[in-house]
């Protein structure tokens, strides 16, 4: 296998972008990218999108977006794996150059999500559960993440408020991000007080409704001439879980992530002590509490304490979300893994202006779909 | 969206609370499957779930996926039955502020959902508690 670097990257501002169709927000994203590259072509494409069926009435996105980008008839492939899709993405495009197969590989994501009503989107979104028994009897995903919230808090003392503290750094991050679909500060009681979605959760322990797309560019190394500094894949690993929560072992533990990340150190060969910065899936607050324990990062059961004690805001021990996660820069959820992505690189360019990470070495990035039925763990560093 | 063939499928399991215990190792999977997921056995034996279990986690819905807006606020649980399998259900005959992990429950037949579209009438297992 060869060495990948990611060599540019292109993601623009998130958000309910009623005048722009799908195909116009994630061209813009995938020229971006090219043109950070400075690459004339790219040998493939691949699309992470979630439900381009349910969302916007549309399928076939390789052929449709290779095409809109006038680089037909390079091959275009959709990879899905629920929210997790753009992480997938970005790990079968890794794969594709690894492999030799492909020289210069486009990655990207993309979710159009207000094209359709309230309840028409989190019926698209309920489609990453079992529907057969789980949403049949009435559950949502903020219901799923709810129950495990419970067992968390029930057998660990994890509390409302180091929940709502997830929620108010991540806006604190997303703050300091241009293109974050909230450039607002909230407080622990605003979220406490905010209105009860599913017990226990209220809606700002959930991340929004986005529209969104985000690309990068990858390529074997070394590169010779590249216009960027190019940021190494240390490692690329994917897992999966049982889809229904209720068939798992432990309801409050991640085992899809713990799996994706072991395999990930030992590729990279770090431990969680050596990551500078971590990008996680915070679709609900609960989410990144779990994610942090099953990277390692905290013991099991103590990561409720990481937000509330400061170890994961920016200027702690190992800043979390620092682009602002799921719940401040927006889950258009294809194109999540995507953007997790864009933000690692950028810190290791040391770009991310406003909200860098000093002297980042190592950044992890962490997408998962579902409750965690799969979850897809990457490790980059400066090449 | 629920058609009758993908609805009639399920009968047996929503209606006969039908599982399958595989030959091999002895867990118990509802749904049935066709392979083990703990030894990857194929050869199963038809069963029938327990008929009460204990709460393991659950929430209380207040925004409500499309169906259910008339029984809003509702619980969903995940119950262990004393067989050991957990399932997803609604919790109902509960106080709501009363519900707490631990729980003791018992099934019963009840109607689950109306399916917009089709308008079919959609039934299986909701717990009530025991003992209250």
């Amino acid at each position: 296998m060869r060495d990948v670097a990611v060599i540019g990257v292109g993601m623009n501002r998130w958000g309910e972008l009623w005048e722009k169709s799908h195909r116009r927000i994630w061209t813009e994203a995938a020229l971006e990218a090219i043109a950070d590259a400075g690459v004339d072509h790219v040998d493939a494409l691949y699309v992470g999108c979630m439900s381009g069926g349910l969302f916007m009435g549309q399928e076939h996105l390789g052929a449709l977006l290779a095409d809109q980008l006038g680089m037909g008839p390079i091959p275009g492939t959709r990879v899905e794996s629920a929210c997790a899709s753009g992480g997938l993405a970005f790990r079968q495009a890794y794969l594709a150059v690894a492999s030799g197969e492909h020289d210069i590989v486009l990655a990207s994501g993309l979710e159009k999500m207000t094209d359709v009503d309230g309840g028409a989107a989190t019926y698209a979104l309920s489609t990453a559960a079992d529907q057969e028994y789980e949403c049949y009897h009435g559950i949502t995903f903020p219901g799923l993440y709810a129950m495990m919230a419970r067992v968390h808090m029930h057998r660990y003392g994890t509390t409302r408020e180091q929940l709502a503290r997830v929620a108010v750094k991540n806006h604190a991050n997303g703050l300091l991000n241009p293109l974050a679909q909230f450039q607002s500060r909230i407080t622990v009681e605003d979220v406490v007080r905010s209105v009860l979605v599913a017990d226990p959760l209220r809606v700002l322990d959930c991340s929004p409704i986005t529209d969104g797309a985000a690309a990068v560019i990858l390529a074997a190394l070394p590169q010779k001439g590249s216009k960027r500094e190019p940021v190494k894949v240390a490692a690329s690993a994917a897992a999966t879980d049982t889809i229904a929560l209720h068939d798992r072992e432990d309801i409050a533990w991640l085992r899809s992530t713990d799996v994706a990340a072991a395999k990930a150190y030992a590729q990279a060969g770090i431990t969680p002590e050596d990551l500078s910065f971590c990008e996680v899936h915070d679709c609900f607050t609960i989410a990144e509490v779990m994610v942090i324990e099953a990277l390692g990062l905290t013991g099991r059961g103590k990561g409720g304490e990481a937000a509330a004690s400061g170890m994961t805001a920016l200027g702690g021990r190992v800043p979390v979300n620092p682009s602002g996660g799921l719940k401040s820069k927006g889950h258009p959820v294809g194109a999540t893994g995507i953007a997790q992505v864009r933000e690692a690189v950028l810190q290791l360019r040391g770009e991310s202006e406003g909200r860098q990470v000093e002297g980042a070495r190592w950044g992890l990035t962490q997408n998962m779909g579902g409750t965690g039925a799969s979850s897809v763990v990457h490790i980059f560093t400066r090449a | 969206m629920i058609g009758s063939a993908r609805y009639w499928r399920e009968i047996p399991q929503r209606y006969r609370y039908e599982a399958a215990t595989c030959d091999a190792c002895g867990k118990i999977h509802f749904p049935p499957r066709l392979v083990c997921s703990s030894c990857r056995g194929t050869r199963f034996s038809r069963t029938t779930l327990a008929p009460e279990g204990a709460v393991e986690t659950f929430t209380i819905i207040r925004v409500p996926p499309t169906g259910f807006t008339a029984e809003t606020p509702y619980a969903v649980g995940i119950v262990r039955l004393d067989d050991g399998v957990k399932v997803t259900a609604q919790i109902v005959d509960a106080d709501l502020d009363e519900l707490r992990i631990g729980q003791r429950v018992r099934v019963e037949f009840r109607r689950v959902q109306k399916e917009g579209e089709a308008g079919l009438l959609c039934y299986g297992y909701k717990f009530v508690p025991v003992g209250v």
